[in-house]
């Protein structure tokens, strides 16, 4: 029975035997153990038609709820321009793998020259590697680059203001490397830059790492930070929201040395949390340090402009057992999606991306302190995301929205939720948000 | 293939647009921030219309090469064909539009894909249970070897904190065990290119930990002697860890848990046919055998007996967190829908038949190219450069870069080179079972033209490739003047 993936027909088969000299497609496993061959039937489906398989999947999708998404914590419901699934589906761009053969992957290599310009251009650094798998793994090789920097010293402090999801990460990583963490309690919703000032004074300290924008969507103030952390001779590490940078303050002015967090909110969908894409930018220093591929401009024989990966003495496959990261690829193909959704935003674009979120998130914080169920527990400055206390369970209220087709309300600490309103969503939508908590609280 | 010299920031003016965003209505605007917060410097992002961003990258993408433009021949990279339904499943809004922190009972159908796709990679490798978390295959391997050493320091042996890892190993290999806090050893091969087992041996005591293995090896041979190396490693308390970067010379013939594997992980962009995208993202998930289940790293997805239902949960025995969520789902529904294609039927052939085409042109190639390693191979195989060495204009021997370079010339990709590093002019072939007997043969006959042109004309090599955007970079000049970002650039043509 013919298979569309497969080419050979059995004639083809038998030429190809015949030229190899054995006698059956069995026969080129006689090398393999004869009771390690497997002689049952897959416990797999039954082979589908290509519109069986579109039948499946549209009865799977069933079984998901769409949902209007008021809730981010690490993955952002942002805008993604048509323009982007166009060019990502080129299969030259699509079906090509690493850009090891130069002249024939110029296409690759200069977007990812762009992307890097355009991150470092964001972060405020010299320097952005050609990205990493997502920004909790992003932080953790952050973590282990800081030690890599810094001679001898193996301990790193972490602001318990970063997203849980990416503490554990970077503990994961760091139990397993031998590198130690410590992890500096918040005060008041933000970073205890205090706290850290006296955790530096106990010697050792290779890093800090501390977020641009924390887990209760407070934009961190980090005055007299870079300061302290490079007078006891450790670098400064930020988790940033790259789409936020557009706005706020960036780690370059705060004076950071590394700089990682998820690119997911520049143009990426939802994906249920995947694909994303780490990022890692840095100070010209450190590059060397840096894990992960990295592109360079040079020119040909001919003196052409053209780019190449460079500088790959770092990379674990020169370096092997000596290497300080393992990592091999990167998600270049998610560093296309922001590196398109970038240049149609540019500066502008961008600002504006930001402004629709800042606008929507504070009309919703406001209506929903109108209610008078909720307090902000903090009151400190916030853009897209904020989080507040709840007379309501968070279990309850979530269930309540959820009930009109809405996500929001995540809990994020004892009596704390949290929402988040990016461009994409409508003043409907915010007021359809608040009924649903009002009608929640009338029916207690 | 046409040059195109322009970068996007190239194409910048001030004031053009090439976003579409609503007006901004809402009471109140960002620069209600402290002007402490607030970021003064410029972001150099470019301004560009809509249609410049989108000829742009089509220029882009006609200076690149990929396995939907011709043969891939990239070992270790199983270049098969990418089939566009499962793009099409990938992007469906139904699962694209999901937020990964959505309540369980919200994402049945998401969940449903992790789980039976787990279920479906436990039954064609012989695993008892497989995390799709990790996002790549090196990533896997830092997983899979955070659960080993998770395993032994679970049962107080705390002391096995080396990994023995063969001398063909890919790179990623002792980069992930050095990333894991483990020392490796290195065991050598014998002359047939296979783990020598009395140099394995001596090394086994109770401070290792395992052993990494890619089985078929780099050279793409099968390890035959698995039985006595799994009785051994075993034997001295080690696990054996399963590196499935060659699984798709096994996939429908041999179950890596069927040779005593503990630990494994597989490359959803290799041997299920996810698209590499430029180098990724891709998906490296991890199975193990039963007695290592509870070591999974978290979140994990269960389908509870009682109510039917998909459920998410923490592992608090487990080896910890190593992504942000639950992998590249994206990545998993393509893989997810693959597998659907072949079914059981199909999935029988996939392995024959990628070990016949790279057969096929081993044996027809052997003559023009050095064959250190005679035996059949599995999907892959190597030539230690060409059969008879020649020199070129410059005194210099033609090199394998040489045939390499000469190949894209010829419409081919080059084959992977310069590795393993057993062999000083390695060139790594691997056709994958996508490819007809036609595009075998023009290969073929490339690399035979490639040899003869190497013997009467060896500055065509040397100065190879003629017909691409691009001649041969300087990689020296990259390295030594890194020009990494457009604002570098700028600054560095101000200097000149």
């Amino acid at each position: 029975m013919g298979f569309a993936y497969f080419p050979d027909t059995e004639e083809d088969i038998r030429a190809m035997l015949s030229r190899i000299g054995v006698a059956s497609l069995d026969a080129l496993y006689s090398d393999v153990p004869c009771d390690v061959l497997f002689k049952g039937e897959f416990d797999i489906p039954d082979a589908m038609s290509e519109m069986e398989v579109r039948r499946r999947f549209s009865e799977l999708a069933s079984r998901n709820t769409a949902l209007t998404v008021f809730c981010g914590a690490g993955a952002y419901d942002h805008y993604s321009p048509a323009v982007i699934q166009s060019v990502i589906s080129r299969s030259e761009f699509l079906t090509s793998y690493t850009p090891y053969q130069a002249e024939v992957s110029q296409g690759t290599l200069r977007y990812i020259f762009e992307f890097q310009s355009m991150m470092a251009g964001l972060t405020d650094m010299d320097c952005s590697n050609a990205s990493m798998y997502d920004g909790p793994t992003s932080a953790a090789e952050a973590a282990m680059m800081s030690v890599a920097c810094s001679r001898r010293k193996n301990k790193v402090l972490l602001s318990e203001a970063l997203f849980p999801h990416v503490l554990q990460v970077v503990e994961t990583y760091c139990r397993y490397h031998g590198t130690e963490t410590c992890v500096i309690p918040m005060k008041d919703g933000v970073t205890d830059i205090a706290a850290i000032e006296a955790a530096l004074a106990s010697g050792n300290v290779a890093g800090i790492m501390v977020p641009g924008i924390n887990r209760f969507g407070i934009i961190e103030d980090l005055t007299g930070l870079a300061g302290a952390v490079h007078d006891s001779g450790a670098l400064l590490i930020m988790y940033s929201d790259p789409s936020s940078l557009a706005v706020i303050r960036t780690p370059g002015e705060w004076g950071a040395d590394i700089v990682c967090g998820d690119a997911q909110t520049l143009g990426i969908p939802l994906n249920f949390g995947g694909p994303y894409l780490g990022f890692l930018c840095c100070r010209k220093e450190f590059v060397r340090k840096m894990p992960g591929r990295i592109v360079g401009e040079t020119v040909d024989a001919g003196g052409k402009r053209c780019y190449v990966l460079t500088l790959q003495a770092r990379e674990q496959h020169i370096r092997r057992e000596k290497a300080t990261s393992n990592i091999c690829s990167n998600q270049s193909l998610m560093a296309l999606y922001v590196t398109v959704y970038l240049s149609l935003m540019g500066p502008q674009g961008l600002k504006r991306v930001n402004g629709l979120s800042y606008g929507g998130a504070h009309y919703l914080h406001s209506e929903l302190l109108r209610t008078g169920l909720f307090e902000d527990p903090f009151g400190k400055p916030f853009l897209k995301e904020f989080a507040l206390r709840s007379a309501i369970p968070a279990g309850r209220l979530q269930k309540a929205l959820l009930d009109r087709g809405i996500f929001g309300a995540l809990s994020c600490g004892e009596d704390l939720v949290s929402f988040c309103v990016t461009e994409n969503r409508t003043k409907e939508e915010a007021d359809r948000l608040v009924d649903a908590v009002l009608s929640c609280s009338s029916k207690s | 293939m046409k040059y195109y010299d322009k970068l996007i920031f190239e194409l910048s003016k001030d004031g053009r647009t090439g976003y579409s965003l609503p007006e901004n209505r809402w009471p109140d605007k960002e620069d209600g921030l402290p002007d402490v917060l607030k970021r003064t410097s410029s972001a150099d992002l470019p301004q560009v219309s809509e249609p410049d961003v989108v000829r742009h990258y089509v220029n882009l993408s006609d200076m690149n090469f990929g396995v939907d433009t011709g043969f891939y021949p990239l070992g270790s990279c199983t270049m098969k064909y990418n089939p566009k339904i499962n793009e099409e499943m990938s992007s469906y809004h139904g699962f694209a539009g999901l937020h990964p922190l959505q309540p369980a009972d919200t994402v049945q159908g998401a969940l449903q894909i992790y789980g039976e796709l787990s279920g479906w990679l436990c039954a064609l490798t012989g695993m008892s249970a497989f995390t799709l978390n990790p996002f790549a295959g090196a990533h896997g391997e830092l997983t899979g070897l955070m659960i080993m050493r998770s395993y032994h320091i679970s049962r107080g042996d705390s002391g096995r904190t080396r990994i023995i890892v063969p001398d063909s190993a890919h790179g990623t290999n002792p980069a992930s065990a050095a990333v894991c806090g483990l020392e490796v050893v290195q065991v050598k091969s014998t002359a047939e290119g296979l783990i020598d087992i009395e140099d394995l041996k001596p090394l086994l005591d109770d401070t290792v930990a395992g052993i990494m293995m890619t089985n078929p090896n780099t050279l793409g041979l099968f390890e035959k002697e698995i039985h006595e190396i799994e009785e051994c490693v075993h034997a001295a308390g080690g696990l054996l860890y399963y590196d499935g970067a060659n699984m798709n010379a096994l996939l429908g013939k041999v179950r890596p848990g069927d040779m005593g594997f503990d630990i494994m992980h597989l490359n959803l962009h290799k041997t299920f046919s996810t698209p590499h995208g430029g180098g990724g993202p891709g998906a490296g998930p991890v199975g193990v055998a039963g007695r290592l289940e509870h070591l999974l790293p978290e979140p994990v997805v269960t389908l509870s007996p009682e109510t039917g239902k998909y459920v998410i949960s923490g592992q608090p025995q487990g080896a910890g967190r190593i992504s942000g969520f639950m992998g590249n789902f994206g990545v998993l529904i393509k893989a997810y829908a693959y597998i659907l294609s072949l079914g059981k039927q199909n999935v029988r052939n996939v392995g024959p038949y990628s070990v016949l085409a790279a057969n096929y042109v081993k044996e027809s190639l052997k003559d023009s190219y050095k064959l250190p390693i005679p035996s059949l191979c599995k999907h892959e195989f190597v030539f230690d450069g060409l059969a008879k060495a020649n020199t070129g204009d410059n005194g210099t021997e033609v090199t394998t870069l040489d045939v390499a370079k000469r190949l894209l010339d010829y419409g081919f990709h080059a084959p992977t080179i310069y590795f393993p590093l057993l062999f000083h002019q390695s060139i790594m072939i691997e056709p994958t079972e996508t490819e007809s007997k036609e595009t075998l043969d023009a290969f073929i006959d490339a690399m035979e033209k490639i040899a003869g042109e190497a013997v009467s004309s060896p500055s065509i090599l040397k100065e190879a490739p003629h017909n691409t955007p691009v001649s041969r970079p300087d990689e020296t000049l990259a390295a030594t003047h890194p020009v990494l970002t457009f604002r570098q650039r700028k600054s560095s043509d101000n200097r000149s």
